[in-house]
């Protein structure tokens, strides 16, 4: 009944290849991570601005992202889009999708971080002369920034584990493309993937443990 | 000089303040007393423009407060106000907290900022503290944390609201201490205690608020020593 032989040796030799796949898919993880935070604050800043078409704008983005499949998004970036004349590479659009993704994702965890600040810290800063801007960057931006640091890291471990849906957009530099096509080839399904999802592991264990350092070295107090 | 000139204030259908008049003169100390939800505190925050008026108007050395024309951030730069929660910026150490204001809001540069600021802190007695983080200190070095990054603005007011309500009472005493100071070196203050035996030391007038109207004021001997106004009595006897 369980007569599979197990083929470590072939897939062990397409290790390199994989790894350099890995470095793809870190790249569209950081990549999606710095543009989703950049969107995420963007948005956090069109929901405070009591402007009701900017917030409105923004309370939709997070919704559709929160509440839709991830990978329909990423499809949404590749083929939807196809349909109206724009056609993204797989690659960009993958990281579309992610940011996205990512900054709905995030711009509701700084709404979460905004709230656990008083609004007598902004008082503060405003009674010293600062004005609203000021007493958000200098006083509250950074305090929100340190609560949120932790659900960020969250979401830099899922951006890591959602570029793998990029193989059904056509993907196949990153390490699930890769890791498909070389199981496409051989059939060692088991081999391959259980080597592609130790080097995932890896990856988003190294990415908690770095981030903890970091926060231990930033937030001292 | 503080012109309060028949200031009326709502919120909702309460009102709080009902047509107060009051002028504080450069270098005296006026302290505010009364039991809460007389509106004492309402006033301070209207002073330096933290809460709109609906009726009357300030003028601070002649500068309508709520005018729309008046600079409020240069306004408040003049008016320093501390609260009864000392708000302390808990992501910066307390001599950052001291030099922010001054950095960014009067643009000095960080070796002037950070004089004037190791300057004020020395001067609250808290030289020691520069690089500690404010929540690892006690209420009352907190609070006079926040009455030096308040007097770094260089303010020729000082507003002060129940500064000492929250603290613990074995720490009050610093702070007064801190507030009698600052009053023997001629600021204008005004101040809104709870504390009777401070207000009969530090003031030259003490007023007592009830309900929204400034009910009575005079020199504290005559306050405290001869009150004529019925309430004040009752506030009085209460208090001792």
């Amino acid at each position: 009944m369980f007569s599979y032989t197990f083929h470590w040796n072939q897939a062990l030799k397409a290790l390199p290849q994989m790894l350099d796949g890995a470095l793809v898919t870190l790249q569209v993880a950081l990549l999606s991570m710095v543009i989703g935070l950049a969107l995420a604050l963007a948005l956090t800043a069109c929901r405070l601005s009591g402007n009701r078409i900017l917030g409105s704008f923004a309370t939709a983005w997070v919704e559709i992202a929160r509440n839709t499949p991830a990978l329909f998004q990423i499809y949404m970036a590749h083929f939807g889009l196809g349909n109206f004349g724009i056609h993204l590479s797989p690659y960009t659009a993958l990281l579309a999708g992610i940011a996205f993704n990512n900054a709905g994702y995030l711009a509701e965890n700084f709404r979460g971080a905004l709230k656990a600040i008083p609004d007598t810290q902004t008082r503060a800063g405003r009674s010293l002369g600062m004005t609203s801007v000021q007493a958000f960057r200098y006083i509250v931006l950074p305090q929100m920034l340190r609560i949120a640091f932790l659900p960020v890291t969250n979401q830099m471990v899922w951006a890591i584990l959602m570029t793998s849906l990029g193989v059904t957009v056509g993907m196949n530099t990153d390490l699930a493309g890769i890791t498909q096509e070389l199981n496409a080839r051989s059939f060692r399904t088991f081999e391959f993937f259980a080597i592609a999802a130790v080097i995932y592991y890896v990856i988003a264990k190294a990415v908690t443990l770095a981030a903890r350092a970091l926060a231990a070295r930033m937030f001292r107090y | 000089m503080i012109e309060i000139q028949n200031v009326r204030k709502s919120f909702g259908s309460l009102e709080v303040l009902k047509g107060i008049d009051l002028t504080v003169n450069k270098g005296e100390v006026v302290t505010v007393i009364g039991g809460s939800g007389s509106g004492k505190s309402t006033l301070l925050t209207c002073i330096n423009g933290l809460e709109p008026i609906d009726a009357g108007r300030i003028l601070v050395d002649g500068t309508e407060v709520h005018a729309k024309s008046t600079d409020l951030n240069k306004l408040r730069a003049k008016v320093g106000i501390v609260f009864q929660q000392w708000n302390a910026f808990p992501h910066l150490t307390v001599l950052e907290n001291v030099m922010l204001a001054p950095r960014k809001v009067l643009g000095l540069s960080k070796e002037k900022a950070e004089e004037i600021a190791v300057k004020q802190l020395t001067h609250v007695g808290l030289g020691e503290k520069l690089s500690v983080y404010p929540t690892r200190m006690s209420g009352g070095q907190q609070q006079r944390m926040a009455i030096a990054r308040a007097l770094a603005m260089s303010p020729e007011y000082m507003l002060f609201d129940e500064v000492t309500s929250a603290l613990d009472p074995q720490l009050v005493g610093e702070v007064l201490d801190t507030l009698r100071m600052l009053a023997s070196e001629g600021m204008t203050m005004i101040c809104v205690t709870h504390e009777m035996k401070f207000a009969r030391e530090v003031s030259d007038r003490v007023a007592f608020f009830h309900k929204g109207v400034m009910a009575e004021i005079a020199a504290p001997e005559a306050l405290f020593g001869a009150p004529k106004d019925p309430e004040l009595k009752k506030f009085l006897a209460a208090t001792h």
